[in-house]
C-alpha cells in the first residue's frame, strides 16, 4: 500500500511513518499543507492520512481540492480537535473517516486498511470470512468452527464479522461502538467488554485455543496465532 | 399578538391613566364653566326681573292699583310667550291679575328672592326666580322671570361632556391600542432574537429601524454586546481549540511512545506500560469530555441539529445494555413502539440514554427489574427509566437534581466522573426536562423532550447517516 501522510508535527509523523514501513508499506511524508497538496496531485496514492490543522494550507481544503478535481483517494482525517462538528466538517469536506488524537497505531492502521480495501471493492466481495479453524459464511449468516455449528445473535454476528474483517488488527472499542451500533462517542463504560466477553464464551469455550484476545490499551483482536 | 397581551403592557396602561387624569380635569372644566355660566345666567335674571319691578314702580305711582294691573295685562298680552312672569293674589289667595294660575309653592333663595318650577303650556317644566312682595298689606306680588336659556345650557353642557368625553375615551383606547401594539412588536422582535441567541446561534443581532427611537438606542446597546460576547466566545473556543491541539499533540506523542515501549518490552515489563497507556487514555478521555462539555454548553453543536429517531436510539441502547442486564440477571424492559422523533444530535442523545441505562442497571441488585419506555404523553415525547433499585430519598431527589444541572458542583465532586455533568450540559443543550420520582420500590427518571419545532435542515441527517 502506498500512502501520503501530511503532518506537521515531527515526532507523531515519525511515529506513523515507522509504523507503516514496519508493515512493509511504502509512505511518503509532508510537513505542510502547500507540499503536501502537491504531492497528492502529482503523485498516485492508495490512501492519504491529512492533519487538520497545518501550515499553509489545512488539511480540510486540501480534501476539497482533491475532491473537486476528482480524486476520489480514500482519505482519513486527524486531528485533535475530536468533537461531533468538527467530525461532521471533515466528513462534509469530502474525508472518508476521522481519527482523534492520540490515537493507537494499530486503530489508524486498521481504519487506513479498512479505507483502502473499500476503495479497491475488497472485501464486499467477500462471502467467506476464516480465521484459524473459524468460518463465516457471509450469505448464508452461519458461522462454524472445527465444522461445529455457532448461532449468533444478529448483533453478535456482525460483530464477529467486524473483528473477521480485521483479523489480526487490533479494533478499538470505539471502533466497535462506530461500527457495529453506528454511534460515535468514546464509551466510558464497560459495556462493550460485556458483548465480547458473550460473544468469546460462544466462539472460543470448549476449544482449544483462543481466537479472540484483548489487547491491553488499545481494544481486542482476532486473530489464529494469538 | 393577543389583545389580553396589549391590554397588560406599560404603554397601555399609560395611556389609560392619561385618559382618566383628562376626564377628570375635562369634568371640573366643564363645571366650572357650568357653574360662572349659571351665575351669569341668574344675575341676568335678576337684574331684568329688577327692572320690570322698576317699570311697574313708576307705573303704580303715575296710575295707581288699576292702572299697575292695566299695565301687567297689556304686557302679558302683548308677549304671551315671554319670559316675564306675573301675578297679584289678595290675602285670601285669589288672583287679581298674573300669567300664573295659583300662587306657587316657593322655595326661597334669600329674603325676598325665591325661585320655583313652573310647567309650560307644552309640558316642558322651567325654573322662574322671582321677587314677592306686599306692597299695601292687602295683596301679595311676584314679579319673576322664566330661566330658560339655564335649562337650555344644562342640557348643552350634559350632551357636550358625554360626548365629548365618549370620544375622548374612544380616541384615548384606540391610540393606547395604537401604541402598545408598535411597542409590543418592537418587543416580540428583541424577545424572538433573544431567544435564538440563547438557542446557540450567538450570529443573530435585534433589526433596528433606523429612526433612532429608544428602541433602536438599546438594540444597538445589546447588539454591541452581542458582539463582544460573540468575539468572546469565539475566542474562548479558539483557546479551547488551541489547547487541544496543544495539550492532545504531546499527550499523543506520550501515548505513541509507550505503545512503541510496549512492543518492544519483555512479558514482565509489557503489564506496567500497559497501564500507563490505559492511565493516558483515562486522562485524554476526560480532557475530551471537559472539551465536549465546554462545547455543548457554548452552543456550538447546534449547527448540527438533525431529526433523530428517538424510537431507533432507545432501541439501539437496549440492544446494547441487554447483554449488560443479562449478565447482573437484571430484567431489563424496553416498550419503544411509537414513531417519536426530536431533533437534536443523535450521537448525544444516545449518549444520554446509555448513560441512564447504565446508572440504572449499576444501582439494581440481582434479580431487580429496569424498564425503559418512550411514548406521547399530551403531545411532548417522554422517554422514561425506571429501575427497582434502592431509589432516592425524597428530599435527596433535590440535590440530585441539583447535581445534574449544576455543573460546577458534580465536576468536583471526587469519583462521579464527567459523566453526570456532559449528561446535564447535553439536557440543557437539547431543553429536556428531567424529573425524578419514586417508583416504590426505585428510582423513575423522566426526560420529557420539548415538542418539536423547526424543521431541521436535510443536509446533515443525510450525512450523519452516511458517515459509518
Amino acid at each position: 500500500m502506498r500512502i501520503l501522510l501530511i503532518e506537521d508535527d515531527s515526532s507523531v509523523a515519525e511515529f506513523i511513518v515507522r509504523g507503516f514501513r514496519e508493515g512493509g508499506h511504502t509512505i511518503d511524508h509532508a510537513d505542510n499543507g502547500k507540499d503536501g497538496l502537491f504531492l497528492a496531485t502529482t503523485e498516485d496514492y492508495d490512501a492519504l492520512i491529512v492533519d487538520r490543522m497545518l501550515p499553509k494550507v489545512d488539511g480540510l481544503s486540501i480534501i476539497r481540492t482533491l475532491r473537486a478535481s476528482d480524486d476520489h483517494t480514500p482519505a482519513l482525517i486527524l486531528s485533535a480537535l475530536g468533537q461531533v462538528d468538527d467530525r461532521v466538517k471533515g466528513l462534509q469536506a469530502g474525508g472518508d473517516d476521522y481519527l482523534t488524537k492520540p490515537f493507537a497505531f494499530s486503530e489508524l492502521e486498521a481504519r487506513l486498511d479498512a479505507l483502502a480495501r473499500r476503495a479497491q471493492g475488497k472485501g464486499a466481495t467477500e462471502t467467506v470470512l476464516s480465521v484459524g479453524d473459524l468460518e463465516m459464511d457471509l450469505l448464508a449468516r452461519e458461522v462454524r468452527r472445527g465444522g461445529q455449528a455457532i448461532a449468533l445473535q444478529p448483533r453478535d454476528f456482525q460483530l464477529l464479522e467486524y473483528l473477521m474483517r480485521h483479523a489480526g488488527q487490533v479494533v478499538t472499542r470505539t471502533m466497535l461502538l462506530e461500527n457495529v451500533w453506528d454511534y460515535h462517542f468514546d464509551p466510558q463504560t464497560n459495556v462493550i467488554d460485556v458483548h465480547i466477553s458473550r460473544l468469546r464464551a460462544k466462539v472460543d469455550k470448549g476449544f482449544e485455543s483462543q481466537l479472540i484476545h484483548t489487547i491491553r490499551g488499545a481494544g481486542y483482536k482476532i486473530d489464529a496465532t494469538g | 399578538m393577543r389583545l389580553a397581551d396589549q391590554l397588560r403592557t406599560t404603554t397601555f396602561l399609560l395611556t389609560l391613566r392619561y385618559m382618566v387624569l383628562f376626564f377628570v380635569s375635562v369634568t371640573i372644566l366643564v363645571g366650572l364653566f357650568n357653574w360662572a355660566a349659571l351665575g351669569y345666567v341668574e344675575q341676568e335674571a335678576d337684574a331684568a326681573i329688577e327692572a320690570e319691578i322698576k317699570g311697574l314702580q313708576e307705573q303704580y305711582a303715575q296710575r295707581g292699583p288699576s292702572g299697575l294691573v292695566q299695565v301687567i295685562n297689556a304686557r302679558i298680552e302683548a308677549y304671551p310667550e315671554g319670559d316675564a312672569v306675573y301675578l297679584i293674589v289678595d290675602l285670601s289667595g285669589k288672583k287679581i291679575v298674573g300669567n300664573l294660575d295659583a300662587w306657587p309653592s316657593l322655595q326661597v333663595l334669600e329674603g325676598d328672592r325665591v325661585t320655583f318650577p313652573l310647567e309650560e303650556a307644552d309640558g316642558d317644566d322651567v325654573r322662574v326666580r322671582a321677587r314677592v312682595f306686599a306692597p299695601q298689606g292687602d295683596v301679595r306680588m311676584l314679579i319673576g322671570r322664566k330661566v330658560r336659556a339655564l335649562d337650555q345650557l344644562a342640557k348643552l353642557t350634559d350632551r357636550t361632556l358625554f360626548w365629548g368625553l365618549s370620544i375622548t375615551l374612544a380616541l384615548a383606547l384606540a391610540t393606547g391600542l395604537l401604541m402598545s401594539n408598535n411597542v409590543l412588536r418592537r418587543v416580540a422582535q428583541f424577545n424572538a432574537t433573544s431567544r435564538r441567541i440563547m438557542g446557540g446561534d450567538l450570529s443573530q443581532r435585534i433589526e433596528t429601524t433606523g429612526t433612532r427611537d429608544e428602541f433602536d438606542e438599546l438594540a444597538q446597546n445589546l447588539n454591541a454586546m452581542m458582539d463582544q460576547i460573540e468575539g468572546l466566545m469565539t475566542g474562548m473556543q479558539h483557546m479551547s481549540d488551541n489547547v487541544a491541539h496543544d495539550l492532545r499533540t504531546p499527550l499523543t506523542r506520550l501515548r505513541n511512545r509507550l505503545e512503541q515501549l510496549l512492543q518492544k518490552a519483555d512479558a514482565d515489563d509489557a503489564d506496567e506500560v500497559a497501564a500507563c497507556i490505559e492511565d493516558a487514555d483515562a486522562l485524554l478521555s476526560t480532557f475530551a469530555s471537559l472539551l465536549s462539555i465546554a462545547r455543548i454548553e457554548a452552543g456550538t453543536y447546534a449547527a448540527d441539529q438533525e431529526s433523530v429517531d428517538m424510537k431507533r436510539t432507545v432501541l439501539d441502547a437496549f440492544d446494547l445494555y441487554t447483554v449488560l442486564a443479562e449478565d447482573k440477571e437484571i430484567e431489563l424492559f424496553c416498550d419503544a413502539n411509537e414513531d417519536v422523533s426530536v431533533s437534536g444530535d443523535r450521537n448525544l442523545l444516545f449518549q444520554v440514554v446509555t448513560n441512564l441505562l447504565d446508572n440504572a442497571i449499576k444501582y439494581t441488585p440481582s434479580g431487580g427489574r429496569v424498564d425503559i419506555s418512550l411514548r406521547t404523553r399530551n403531545g411532548q415525547p417522554e422517554l422514561v427509566v425506571a429501575d427497582s433499585g434502592p431509589g432516592i430519598p425524597a428530599d435527596m431527589r433535590e440535590k440530585v437534581l441539583q447535581r445534574f444541572f449544576r455543573l460546577d458542583k458534580s465536576r468536583s465532586a471526587p469519583g462521579a466522573g464527567l459523566g453526570l455533568s456532559l449528561v446535564s450540559a447535553i439536557i440543557q443543550r437539547h431543553g429536556i426536562e428531567l424529573t425524578l420520582d419514586d417508583n416504590r420500590p426505585g428510582l423513575i427518571i423522566r426526560m420529557r423532550f420539548p415538542v418539536a419545532s423547526a424543521a431541521m435542515p436535510e443536509g446533515h441527517a443525510a450525512l450523519a447517516a452516511d458517515h459509518t
